[in-house]
């Protein structure tokens, strides 16, 4: 069991790798601001996951902070983005 | 463990890493940041959600389980936010066309 | 198995690192630093350091990266002019190879260690019933090493100060920022209502359980700091005018407890810090139940930044 849940996390931070190389390559600020959100979802199954797998202490508290702060940073970089390119419109989110 | 138990997380973690990967395979192969955002969103929650109930017959308490389903439940809330607030900003930014 | 996965984590990190210093848009530099401090948070979990990696994912997940990109905002009107003004290829590669230089006299260092490393960690398991607290973490911070964490919060002040006095002369004690707005129906004013309720439960939780198992002040308040942050940016609170006194009170609240309790400990104890027999965790619990608003508060406030408006009377 300890095993496959293993494999299972090295399957996951392989997919946030190859998930990263687009996003961050991506054309436009737009693409970069998924990084934090891919790495919310990605990063935290692959931490639990981990977690699971070796019975690391407390790795869900991680998780949970992980999940606040992602979000968190994601919002941030679409509001300095706004920031960038006001033009004066009131048509915020 | 039992094995009904074991049973259910290989089931279920399976599932959820199927849909990491079709996410990913979406973000990699869909032509525009909508669409990539889309992919993203939906189908790596997707497999948050399994991973996790996949997870929470080996949590060991009840707190535990309950933490558990709040990670994912904040993962869905944060993304499915966060991805129209990217839409609109990559909206903005387009050519004014 | 494991080490394949220790490997890949490794060898990811290591690529987005390169990557953020590659990065020619400050931008793009700044998210890519931002996932390697979300990644990083999963080392420090594989190296057993379930505290770092709390805060690691706090402070370098998080607040970092709101500051980070908030000043590459603020940079961006300037970056063609900054980037035309870059060091030639021979002063570069000066630079990579010392960095290279340093980075194989750290690994030399930390693969040459004795083994088994000099370490105080058994006294340190052997005191730590005595503190009352069950994370040796936090008796550490608290109890045996007191100190740097005062100096620690004091230092955060004087941070503080210091982007202070960033301020232009007629905007002193205004309100730090421009007035944030966004849509009171949207999506953005929705999040700022829902999230930060849920994020002060978070961060009480993880400072409460601090005391016996990965946790504490620290990365509670930071928590405390991201969801005040996350209001003030949907334009749902305004930031306060920096002049405010119940402000300033609650700015040094925290270290002022914390000294106060050193120098009784001198009184009661024998030493500054020192803690009499038997009120080591009541006295750990007040100096935390201060710290941790006084620290969201500075933590806050740092990251909102100087003051620019001035306060109408």
């Amino acid at each position: 069991m300890n095993e496959f849940l293993l494999v299972a996390a090295a399957f996951v931070l392989a997919m946030v790798a190859l998930g990263l190389t687009r996003v961050l390559r991506g054309p436009g600020d737009a693409d970069r601001m998924m990084a934090p959100l891919l790495l919310g979802t990605g990063g935290i199954g692959a931490l639990l996951l981990l977690g699971a797998a070796t019975g690391a202490d407390g790795v869900i508290d991680v998780a949970l902070i992980l999940a606040v702060l992602a979000a968190f940073a994601a919002i941030a970089f679409v509001k300095a983005s706004e920031e960038t390119d006001e033009t004066g419109s009131e048509d915020n989110a | 463990m039992s094995a009904v138990a074991n049973l259910w997380t290989i089931l279920t973690v399976s599932a959820g890493v199927f849909f990491y990967f079709a996410g990913t395979v979406g973000l990699l192969r869909f032509p525009d940041t909508y669409t990539r955002l889309h992919a993203l969103t939906k189908a790596d929650n997707l497999g948050v959600g399994l991973v996790v109930l996949g997870l929470l017959p080996r949590s060991g308490s009840v707190l535990g389980g309950l933490k558990l389903l709040s990670i994912w439940l904040l993962v869905l809330l944060s993304a499915s936010t966060v991805s129209q607030l990217i839409a609109r900003a990559a909206r903005r930014r387009e050519p004014r066309a | 198995m494991i080490g394949i996965v220790d490997t890949g984590l490794a060898l990811l990190i290591l690529g987005l690192a390169v990557w953020a210093i590659v990065a020619r848009d400050t931008f793009a530099a700044v998210v890519g630093f931002v996932a390697y401090g979300l990644l990083l948070t999963l080392i420090w979990v594989r190296l057993h350091a379930v505290d770092v990696a709390l805060t690691e994912g706090a402070i370098g997940g998080g607040l970092a990266g709101a500051l980070l990109i908030g000043a590459a905002a603020r940079l961006r009107s300037t970056e063609a002019a900054a980037r035309s003004e870059r060091p030639g290829v021979p002063l570069r590669i000066l630079a990579a190879v010392l960095a290279a230089g340093v980075t194989a006299a750290l690994a030399v260092c930390v693969l040459t260690l004795p083994v088994p490393a000099p370490t105080l960690a058994h006294e340190t398991a052997a005191h730590v019933a005595a503190t009352g607290v069950g994370n040796p973490i936090t008796a550490v911070l608290l109890a045996f090493r007191a100190m740097d964490t005062l100096l620690e919060a004091i230092v955060l002040l004087f941070a503080l100060v210091g982007v202070w006095s960033l301020a232009p002369d007629r905007a002193w004690g205004g309100r730090p920022g421009p007035r944030q707005r966004a849509d009171p129906n949207g999506t953005l004013a929705y999040v700022a209502r829902v999230l930060p309720p849920i994020g002060i439960i978070v961060g009480a939780y993880i400072f409460w359980v601090g005391a016996d198992y990965p946790g504490g002040k620290f990365q509670g308040a930071t928590i405390l700091a991201a969801m005040w942050l996350l209001v003030m940016m949907a334009g749902l609170a305004d930031a306060p005018p920096i002049r405010k006194t119940w402000l300033r009170l609650g700015l040094v609240a925290g270290p002022l407890v914390f000294i106060a309790i050193g120098f009784a400990g001198v009184a009661t104890a024998g030493a500054f810090l020192a803690y009499p027999e038997g009120y080591a965790k009541p006295l750990i619990l007040v100096i935390e139940f201060a710290l941790m608003p006084s620290l969201a508060l500075t933590l806050g406030l740092l990251l909102v930044g100087a003051p620019q408006r001035q306060e109408e009377r």
